[in-house]
């Protein structure tokens, strides 16, 4: 693995390219660039408020960029729309919950497959409740995937953070997407369960490339191909996880204050 | 014994109550989808169902029978509620600056004004196909007649449908959730935008229903005839709060059992004041179940 930035090629899923956002006078993210490949695990870190969320939203084209560009090349779309991305094969969990709080764990979950070939409009329609009947099945073996199976009928105001947080990893990948954002996956799970947690995401490399924010170094690290490191906005350091452990850089601004 | 319960007078203006109350309770079910999808609190509703009455039911001036007459009138409600959220409501989600409550109470007076010159203001009576006169009981007259049956009827038949709808299709689920949380459906691939849409042009067609009902009461047909009805459903959503389907037909039937017992035992004229006094007292307990949520209205 080199601490180069990666050459995009046209299999490249996601690449921001010289990204700066200014929310009026604060620079949230200065020229920053980076790409996720296929198969690939990027772990997107940094301490609180050096820009992780903004890169996303940035990715996921609810933030435009001050300066630069960010392209989907599997899928040709440059700067996407929020609506684009789903049919491009993104997928991304929100920061906190962002479930929808007026409908069940399961119906989450099934509204997660809505961008789906087939799942035109019109016909949808039609979707009365037999016709759900596979949906459902599906939706509640993403839930048990992820160990949340027993809570389908529940509402998500009823269930625990760290039981909500599977559920919206649930309801992105019953899209079946080819690259999965990932915000803070992992807060509210206890060892075992961020042990089983981690055996996932490890099990998608093979159908998709994952873009990860975490803060949780013991779960990061032994996690992710390769990291890049945000602080005040700007990269500081990328590469693998024990060339970044090793970064003077990166020890000041940001590993050495949080251990 | 039942004879009496049929014919006591309490029970028949509970009878009676709820006949108005569950058309209350469509009109404000109309406010109420129209709400949640798009965070618009549509003051042109009324005119905007009796606009759509007026172009079904004069059809019967033209020998359409009544069904007809009220399929018209819902398949163009539809169509007028919809085309309005594309055309008038949808460029203002992202103007801060122009409030589409304004441009809504803008379309109330157009909508009335236009109904008084091309239909007068001299209120029609469709011809109902059921009797309106009261079944009797022993020769006593009870609260209800197949007429205000039908209207019972047709009211808790279209919430029904629209709570089967809401609940258990997968429409439904995405029009929650994009009504609810548009950027994150957004995000899923659902097509929010056709679903805001589709949600006015539903809300649109039960509000032709609740129009044809009304127009076959004792007030029948006429440019004004939903506006007493409008502030009545309003008030009844706001009770019922504005999120809640369920919460706008109870609170609409209590509404109308209430205003029926003042007109029985009191003074017909102090049943809209009374109307009036509530919405007054519902806005001071509950004014951040409205105005604030007004704030958070989609931009
Ligand atoms: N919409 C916005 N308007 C103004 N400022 C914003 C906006 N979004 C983020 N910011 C600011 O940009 C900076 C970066 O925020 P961001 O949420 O991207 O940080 P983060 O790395 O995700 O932090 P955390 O670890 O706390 O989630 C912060 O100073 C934040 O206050
Ligand atoms: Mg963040």
């Amino acid at each position: 693995m080199s601490s180069t930035p990666v050459a995009t090629t046209s299999s490249t899923l996601l690449e921001l390219d010289a990204i700066s956002v200014r929310f009026g006078g604060l620079a949230a993210l200065t020229d920053v660039s980076f790409s996720v490949n296929p198969g690939e695990i990027v772990g997107l870190i940094g301490p609180n408020g050096a820009g992780k969320t903004t890169a996303f939203n940035v990715a996921c084209g609810f933030v435009e960029p001050t300066e630069g560009s960010v392209r989907l090349p599997k899928s040709g779309l440059t700067n996407p729309q929020p609506s684009q991305l789903a049919r491009a094969g993104v997928a991304r969990t929100l920061q906190g919950v962002g479930l929808f709080e007026n409908c069940t764990v399961l119906e989450n979950v099934m509204a997660g497959a809505q961008s789906r070939p087939g799942g035109r409009f019109w016909t949808s329609l039609l979707g009365l409740p037999h016709g759900q009947k596979e949906l459902k099945a599906e939706a509640l073996s993403v839930l048990d995937r992820l160990g949340v199976a027993d809570y389908a009928a529940q509402m998500p105001t009823a269930i625990p953070y760290g039981i909500a947080k599977r559920v919206a990893v649930a309801r992105a990948l019953i899209a079946r997407p080819s690259l999965l954002l990932l915000d803070e996956p992992a807060s509210g799970l206890d060892e075992a369960e961020l042990d089983a947690f981690a055996e996932l995401i490890r099990g998608l490399r093979s159908e998709m490339g994952v873009l990860l924010v975490e803060h949780n170094m013991d779960f990061v690290m032994p996690l992710v191909d390769r990291l890049v490191v945000l602080s005040f906005g700007k990269v500081i350091a990328t590469g693998t996880p024990s060339e970044v452990r090793q970064n003077p850089a990166v020890i000041e601004a940001y590993l050495g204050v949080d251990e | 014994m039942i004879a009496n319960i049929l014919t006591n007078r309490i029970v028949n203006d509970i009878a009676g109550g709820t006949a108005q109350g569950v058309i209350i309770g469509l009109v404000a079910l109309c406010l109420v989808l129209v709400w949640r999808a798009t965070r618009v609190l549509n003051f042109a509703q009324g005119p905007m169902a009796m606009f759509v009455t007026y172009i079904g039911m004069t059809q019967m001036d033209h020998h359409a029978n009544f069904w007809v007459a009220a399929a018209i009138s819902v398949a163009v409600g539809f169509i007028f509620s919809a085309l309005t959220e594309i055309v008038i409501v949808k460029p203002l989600y992202h103007k801060a600056e122009i409030n589409p409550i304004v441009v809504m109470v803008g379309m109330f007076t157009l909508l009335e004004a236009v109904a008084s010159a091309v239909w007068t203001n001299i209120p029609r009576y469709p011809t109902a196909p059921f009797s309106s006169i009261n079944f009797q009981s022993e020769g006593n007259p009870t609260g209800l007649s197949p007429l205000s049956t039908f209207q019972i009827g047709a009211a808790l038949a279209i919430m029904t449908l629209v709570a089967i709808l809401f609940n258990y299709t997968s429409l439904g689920l995405k029009l929650r959730a994009s009504a609810l949380a548009p950027e994150v459906s957004k995000l899923l691939g659902i097509r929010v935008g056709r679903l805001l849409t589709l949600g006015w042009g539903i809300a649109g067609a039960v509000g032709a229903v609740a129009g044809v009902v009304i127009s076959l009461n004792p007030g029948g047909l006429a440019p004004n005839m939903l506006d007493a009805m409008f502030i009545l459903g309003f008030i009844a959503a706001a009770i019922g709060g504005l999120d809640s389907p369920l919460g706008a037909l109870v609170s609409g039937i209590v509404i109308g059992v209430v205003m029926q017992l003042i007109n029985d035992y009191w003074n017909s004229n102090y049943a809209d004041m009374v109307a009036v006094v509530l919405l007054v007292v519902v806005l001071m307990l509950r004014p951040q179940g409205i105005f604030t949520k007004n704030s958070t209205r989609r931009v």
